[in-house]
């Protein structure tokens, strides 16, 4: 079986991608000992830093700062070329000249979540303390955490109210955890495709992400950066299992079929002999070049204790009461990792709490993706949203 | 019976003409600038948006995806969702106004989402299509069949409408639930108030569509 081909190794070195860990191609907010971050699990975290991008201008009265929440496994390059893989920025889709959300209109701030790994502080950081990488000596963290030191860097900036948060997967947790936590901090919100809970199944899919990097020989127990060597494997295996789930089977259908990789018949091997194979292990592998593998766990975890109701004695209404924020949720039809079900409870309860909503579900078979590719009607909403909200805000241009 | 009387139409003018349609000024007539105003069934937006113009802060519920996302698109607070399922999510007097404008006839509980209506808001504006009105009385009697009009041309098979009613109906059914008529006005097949100093009947007969201004009764 030599033509068996696992994940290949990242074309980029470990000494490259933690580069970008330390000194990140942003702008970086530092916190000293004086401002500590105050995190759920009861640790303060103390120094880090927040990686960011910002594009466009911020006037004079400063009503016009939009902060962008990235997913996952984005980062803070929202709209310019990656500085590690040097592709386009991650949703130009949305933001950008023209766009949406255009730097010509609005001031655009887009952070590295804490515990990321392309230069605010996580798991791939060096803990001060001992010279060495954290790993798992990093504190878990949470999305309540994330929003907290967002609103560090938003008050470090000068921002007092932000006139949009908007994101989508988890960075639509992080709008809702805005609006939950600084309610008068934001004057609209804009979450797509996400939810006030993560839910079992997604839990469940978190966990054998996590597992598969866990189980990768090279992981050492999170020690992987003592030995030099990143789990590529493990993480690969991760991610190809995560990418399944932000898709939906009519769009691999359309997409690949059964057609085969080159070949016309089966080579009666575990090579890749469909398109689909081919794929995934590419997006496996295109992943590990750029994600630490710690920062995944810690990620994946802070997603599955987001329960926005938890925090408000089980009742979701109680987050959002009396809250002047104007939302706009959007879900997607093809959505079943955040499905629609999921933004109609959020808008339920919104609706309870009399707060002015907008709620579209988009028809598309693109599956939790659709948020990132180019979807006219989501974008026309979009945009359709923040300039009814900038004519209330008395925004020029809206 | 409840008081009838003729709108003061200050300004607003009757008829198909300018750019919103005769029962939506009517509407938009019957609320107070500055209110806060729930639409049931808000299609498209139209009335939102004329709502909007009088600043008035309207949000709207609508059960096609087509219609919501158009309305968004407009950049009106619109959600997607059934009038019959969904109203109960709403908190006791969340709205100065609730609106159900030509909808309560396609509900499967028009009573219950009239009970809702009044729970949610205050008032309720009501319109409905009469099916008292004389040119479908006529198609029955005369012609054999199930009225279809120009404002109603679906078949009976394939209608939304599964609860059509008279003027006279509603009226019984608002004294029922103990819910006091404010102001009532019927429109004829122009848009025009059918005039005050006519009796019931007349209303029942000659209007194409009736506009209901409600509030809750004192306790029976």
């Amino acid at each position: 079986m030599g033509g068996v081909k696992s994940i290949p190794s990242p074309a980029i070195s470990t000494d490259e991608r933690s580069h970008e860990v330390d000194h990140p191609s942003s702008q970086v907010a530092h916190f000293g000992a004086e401002q500590p971050l105050r995190l759920d699990c009861g640790v303060d975290l103390t120094p880090f830093q927040i990686a960011y991008q910002t594009y466009g201008e911020l006037n004079a009265d400063r009503s016009n700062a939009v902060l962008i929440c990235h997913a996952l496994t984005g980062d803070q390059h929202v709209a310019n070329v990656h500085p590690v893989t040097g592709k386009p920025g991650w949703w130009e889709t949305l933001v950008g000249p023209g766009r949406p959300i255009d730097p010509k209109q609005y001031f655009i701030i887009c952070s590295n979540v804490i515990g990321g790994c392309m230069g605010s502080t996580g798991p791939a950081s060096i803990n001060p303390s001992t010279g060495k990488v954290w790993g798992l000596d990093f504190p878990v963290i949470t999305i309540p955490d994330m929003v907290r030191a967002q609103a560090m860097l938003v008050d470090r900036l000068g921002i007092d109210t932000l006139f949009a948060v908007v994101g989508g997967s988890m960075g639509g947790m992080q709008v809702l955890q805005w609006t939950a936590a600084y309610p008068a901090r934001v004057f609209s919100a804009l979450a797509i495709a996400c939810s006030t809970r993560h839910s079992a199944q997604n839990i469940a899919f978190h966990e054998l992400g996590r597992q598969a990097v866990m189980a990768d020989p090279d992981w050492h127990g999170g020690g992987y950066a003592d030995h030099g060597i990143h789990p590529h494997r493990g993480l690969g295996v991760a991610r190809m299992a995560a990418h399944i789930t932000y898709l939906s089977d009519a769009a691999l259908h359309r997409k690949f079929g059964r057609r085969m990789q080159d070949r016309e018949l089966p080579t009666f091997s575990f090579d890749a002999d469909f398109q689909v194979e081919s794929y995934l292990r590419y997006q496996g592998s295109s992943f590990v070049e750029r994600f630490d593998a710690n920062s995944y766990l810690y990620l994946t975890r802070a997603m599955d204790y987001f329960d926005i109701a938890a925090d408000h004695g089980g009742v979701l209404a109680k987050a959002f009461a009396d809250i002047k924020t104007r939302f706009c949720v959007v879900s997607f039809t093809s959505d079943w990792l955040f499905p629609t079900s999921e933004s109609r409870a959020l808008v339920h309860a919104l609706n309870a709490s009399s707060a002015r909503v907008s709620f579209a579900e988009i028809e598309t078979d693109r599956g939790h993706d659709a948020f990132l590719l180019d979807v006219p009607e989501f974008f026309d909403i979009s945009r359709a949203f923040l300039q009814s909200a900038g004519k209330a805000r008395g925004l020029k241009g809206s | 019976m409840s008081v009838q009387e003729v709108l003061p139409l200050g300004g607003v003018a009757t008829g198909q003409s300018g750019d919103f349609r005769a029962d939506h000024r009517l509407v938009a007539e019957m609320v107070k600038p500055g209110s806060k105003v729930l639409d049931v069934g808000c299609g498209e937006g139209d009335l939102l948006q004329l709502l909007e113009t009088r600043g008035i802060d309207g949000r709207g519920i609508e059960l096609s995806r087509e219609g919501v996302n158009r309305c968004v698109a407009k950049g009106l607070a619109v959600v997607q969702g059934d009038a019959d399922t969904d109203l109960v999510n709403y908190p006791d007097d969340a709205f100065d106004y609730v609106i159900l404008s030509q909808t309560l006839q396609a509900t499967r509980q028009p009573r219950v989402v009239l009970e809702n209506l009044l729970r949610i808001g205050r008032r309720a504006i009501v319109s409905f299509p009469n099916f008292g009105f004389w040119k479908m009385r006529l198609q029955l009697l005369i012609g054999g069949h199930m009225p279809r009009t120009e404002n109603l041309p679906a078949t009976w098979y394939d209608t939304a409408n599964i609860h059509f009613c008279t003027i006279k109906d509603f009226v019984q059914l608002c004294d029922e639930i103990n819910v006091k008529m404010e102001r009532s006005v019927a429109l004829d097949l122009y848009g025009r108030p059918v005039p005050l100093n006519l009796p019931w009947w007349v209303w029942n007969m000659f209007g194409e569509q009736g506009v209901f201004l409600l509030s809750r009764g004192g306790g029976k």
